[in-house]
């Protein structure tokens, strides 16, 4: 039996409305409320589309937006009449989140319009200014299961409008190209000397349509060849740009003085297809990001106490001596002091460790932990600037954003290009002595022809379709230089919490006096009634129990739960709770007792994911691996029993451990591939050679990183590696086929008598036998890889 | 002879046309988000049965 709404499995069958059963009151509420308002298609167009509600929101928690300052930072637009906001809802995932984020004017009379970017999951939503509010619309959107997602990055400068100036230049370029082309015919098949004025023409129309690509189209090459030469670097965008200008000056003196039409279709081709080539390859996931810092993971504004007022107050405003209010599964921000309640914090996205920590009042509590039972007051010691976490991104290494590695593409073309001016150079000398009117035809003639423009074809066309395989097999890919990064690497380092475990799942082990059936299902159906995370899996593990009456239910915070169910007894918490005798050990553990007996306990380690043994037998083979966790021993033995003898166990390491232990692999000459998840990753996945963040959905939160690999993905890792690796091969096939076309239309240039007509046919032919070569075999070799 | 000349200003007029609507199409947007327009067309106009 599962949930109508989200698909998870029952735990009970009370929560129901007609026939229709919810796992939680959450997922009924936002069934009820849809079905109020009509909007039951919801369902009809995807098989439970909704998203697990167990964890409700709490009421007062988009209170912040009410601040005029915050308002003004989120919203795009605003007069009397309308506001305009954007929110990023990470849950997006189907066509019925579509529908229904579409239809929000039905759930709230103020909302105007609303319209989903789904690649980018995000909804505009136009309201009317009196009638609503920001806080209002928010409340709304939590209410069906869609919580904005908002955090202090959002505080931060508006990003940037999105680039798509290489669009135009490409349209434009191909506008040119096509009609140069057609304009060429007439000159390339013969007109009759009758008609010399027609011909005159369509080499004027030809120059003047050069021009816009000249002057505007061909600026990515400029811009980037003058970039690296002021770096004092040839890299391969400047022997093309070189080329560019020398053709187009060759043919517009051709068309001045009357001698011919010129190589204008063959110039504004080639920057058509090395545009094409560069989109391809720049093509950018948008819904992703790779340079997430802990703004990302924090929230924009937090509950302080004030004379016993909860006010919300925005994170960077926060003081130190003030005392912040943290409800129930909200991130604490900043370190302080336990002042009220008991912390259950969940470290494991700041430090590896798996299970909550329980603080008592008075301990410190770190920035970064997730509260996870009840609420806290914490009382603030160190501003959120200054917190142990956020140190962490004050280091040097988080601040150069220079790229690690030079594409071997630029150096193979600084080779050509050394070849290629001594061949013109040589070929100058000899036309002085010979015949001089010959020698600027011969010389600009061996730059048309010699412009490493099949390289760079070659090269983005490859890199382009890999990221495409790569990224619909869910591994994401920063950008193009990436993929030669992957290759030369000797050493592979884990992170253990998240990366070679998951956080959400734990295998659970029964030790002691065996238990009956009935005694199980009581055991079940108490867990089921409490929301601490250790219950939930221990109800899920154990299965539905049917009709069992629980009475007198109390809940202990960090010490257990007990209740009579059918009768009798139990108590399920920690050894002192149900008086068993304590054990030292570090792990996990939760006692059973019925009627004042303690049966046993249940002990919950980590859950590896299934992928990972195979993925390690994989790596075994090519690689040295190390894991480093944040997290104690008590993994030790399975650890050592997954990953064999040979790989390097750390534990008990903080984030400036990992990242120093990633540098002294670097000093010994190792390349170094970090596999992480958290933040306490952060530093290492900066400081690697390769940095992989593995993320359970895309969506969540991902340190900063080289590439995004999903969770699930991970058996596939060598598969990936071992098509990046191929890249290499296959653009130096291409690049020597294209030499072949370079030596043929050489052998025209250097005599002095290359024609625009072979220029024509050589041009496009090697540029499209470039394009299937490349396209083809990475392709192909994906199908064989079965990616 | 003058009428290629009047042929060949209709047929860049006429591309020239076409690459003004594709400037237009990447500026609104239309290239940003290929799924939603897809299922968008989809889903059933319904008339609200609840009123409001």
């Amino acid at each position: 039996m599962s949930c109508f709404h989200c698909g998870e499995a029952c735990l009970t069958e009370k929560i129901r409305i007609e026939e229709k059963h919810f796992c939680c009151d959450g997922c009924k509420m936002v069934y009820s409320i849809l079905n109020q308002h009509d909007l039951c298609d919801y369902y009809s167009l995807n098989e439970k589309p909704g998203i697990n509600q167990r964890i409700r929101v709490r009421k007062d928690k988009f209170a912040f937006l009410d601040d005029q300052k915050i308002e003004a930072r989120l919203i795009s637009f605003r007069d009397e009449n309308q506001i305009h906001v954007t929110f990023y809802l990470p849950q997006m995932h189907c066509s019925s989140c579509l529908y229904l984020l579409e239809n929000l004017h039905r759930l709230e009379d103020g909302v105007l319009s609303s319209k989903v970017n789904f690649t980018r999951k995000e909804v505009e939503i136009v309201f009317q200014t009196k009638r609503s509010s920001l806080r209002k619309v928010a409340e709304i959107l939590t209410s069906i299961g869609y919580e904005p997602y908002i955090s202090l990055n959002d505080l931060k400068d508006k990003r940037p409008a999105i680039d798509r100036s290489m669009v135009y230049q490409l349209g434009l370029a191909g506008f040119c190209f096509g009609n140069i082309m057609l304009m060429s015919f007439p000159e390339y098949l013969g007109i009759d000397k009758s008609e010399e004025g027609l011909r005159g023409m369509f080499r004027w129309a030809n120059f003047a349509l050069a021009i816009p690509v000249l002057l505007y189209s061909a600026l990515p090459f400029y811009e980037s060849s003058w970039k690296s030469l002021k770096h004092k670097f040839l890299n391969i965008d400047a022997p093309i740009a070189l080329a560019i200008i020398v053709t187009f000056i060759r043919s517009a003196w051709e068309v001045l003085s009357g001698h011919g039409g010129g190589y204008f279709d063959s110039m504004t081709g080639i920057v058509f297809f090395m545009l094409a080539g560069r989109i391809l390859q720049d093509k950018t996931y948008r819904q992703l990001s790779f340079e997430r810092d802990y703004t990302s993971y924090f929230p924009i504004a937090v509950s302080v106490l004030k004379d016993g007022h909860e006010v919300p107050t925005t994170l960077p405003e926060i003081k130190a001596g003030d005392t912040l209010v943290i409800h129930n599964e909200e991130l604490i921000p900043a370190d302080g002091i336990l002042t009220r309640g008991k912390a259950f914090v969940d470290y494991s996205f700041v430090t590896g460790e798996s299970m909550p920590v329980l603080k008592e009042m008075g301990e410190i509590v770190y920035a970064g932990g997730k509260q996870t039972e009840g609420n806290i007051e914490v009382l603030v010691v160190k501003e959120v600037a200054q917190s142990y976490l956020t140190k962490l991104w004050n280091r040097e290494e988080f601040k150069k954003h220079e790229s690690k590695r030079v594409s071997f593409v630029h150096l193979l073309s600084r080779y050509f290009t050394y070849i290629v001016l001594t061949i013109a150079l040589f070929t100058g000398i000899y036309w002085q002595i010979n015949d001089p009117s010959r020698l600027w035809p011969a010389v600009t003639a061996i730059f048309i022809i010699a412009c490493p423009c099949a390289l760079l074809l070659s090269n983005t066309f490859t890199n382009g379709n890999i990221l495409r395989i790569l990224g619909r097999n869910h591994f994401y890919l920063r950008n193009a230089e990436t993929i030669e990064g992957l290759a030369p690497i000797t050493h592979v380092v884990f992170d253990k919490t998240g990366t070679l475990t998951s956080t959400d799942q734990q295998d659970i082990n029964y030790q002691g006096k065996l238990l009956n059936q009935v005694q199980l299902q009581q055991i079940s159906a108490l867990a089921a009634n409490s929301g601490h995370p250790l219950s939930r899996a221990l109800a899920r593990e154990l299965g539905v129990a049917r009709g069992m009456e629980i009475s007198s239910f109390r809940e202990t915070t960090g010490k257990g739960i007990e209740g009579f169910v059918k009768g009798d007894h139990l108590k399920l918490g920690s050894a002192v709770f149900t008086g068993a005798i304590p054990s030292d050990s570090h792990e996990t553990m939760v006692y059973v007792s019925i009627n004042d007996e303690v049966y046993g306990y249940f002990r919950f380690s980590n859950h590896y994911r299934e992928a990972i043994p195979g993925l390690i037998r994989e790596l075994k083979k090519d690689y040295r691996m190390t894991v480093l966790s944040g997290d104690n021993e008590s993994e030790k033995e399975n650890l050592r029993k997954l990953l064999g003898d040979k790989t390097q166990l750390f534990f008990h390491q903080k984030p400036e451990d990992k990242l120093q232990h990633i540098r002294n692999l670097q000093l010994r000459g190792e390349r170094v591939m970090m596999i992480g998840d958290g933040l306490n990753d952060a530093g290492a996945l900066r400081q690697s050679d390769m940095g992989i963040a593995v993320s359970e959905q895309t969506n969540n939160f991902t340190p900063s990183s080289d590439a995004i690999i999903e969770a699930r993905e991970l058996a596939r890792l060598p598969k990936f590696i071992r098509l990046c690796r191929a890249n290499r091969k296959i653009v130096i096939a291409s690049f020597i086929l294209s030499i072949v076309y370079n030596i043929i239309g050489l052998f025209f240039a250097v005599q002095g008598t290359l024609s625009p007509l072979i220029a024509a046919i050589l041009m496009p032919s090697s540029s499209l036998s470039i394009l299937l070569l490349t396209f083809g075999s990475s392709t192909l070799l994906a199908k064989r890889m079965k990616l | 002879m003058s009428v290629i000349i009047v042929l060949l200003i209709a047929s860049i007029s006429v591309a020239a046309l076409f690459l003004i609507a594709f400037f237009w199409g990447v500026k609104s947007g239309q290239f940003e988000d290929d799924y939603s327009p897809a299922s968008r067309i989809l889903f059933d106009d319904k008339p609200s049965s609840v009123s409001k």
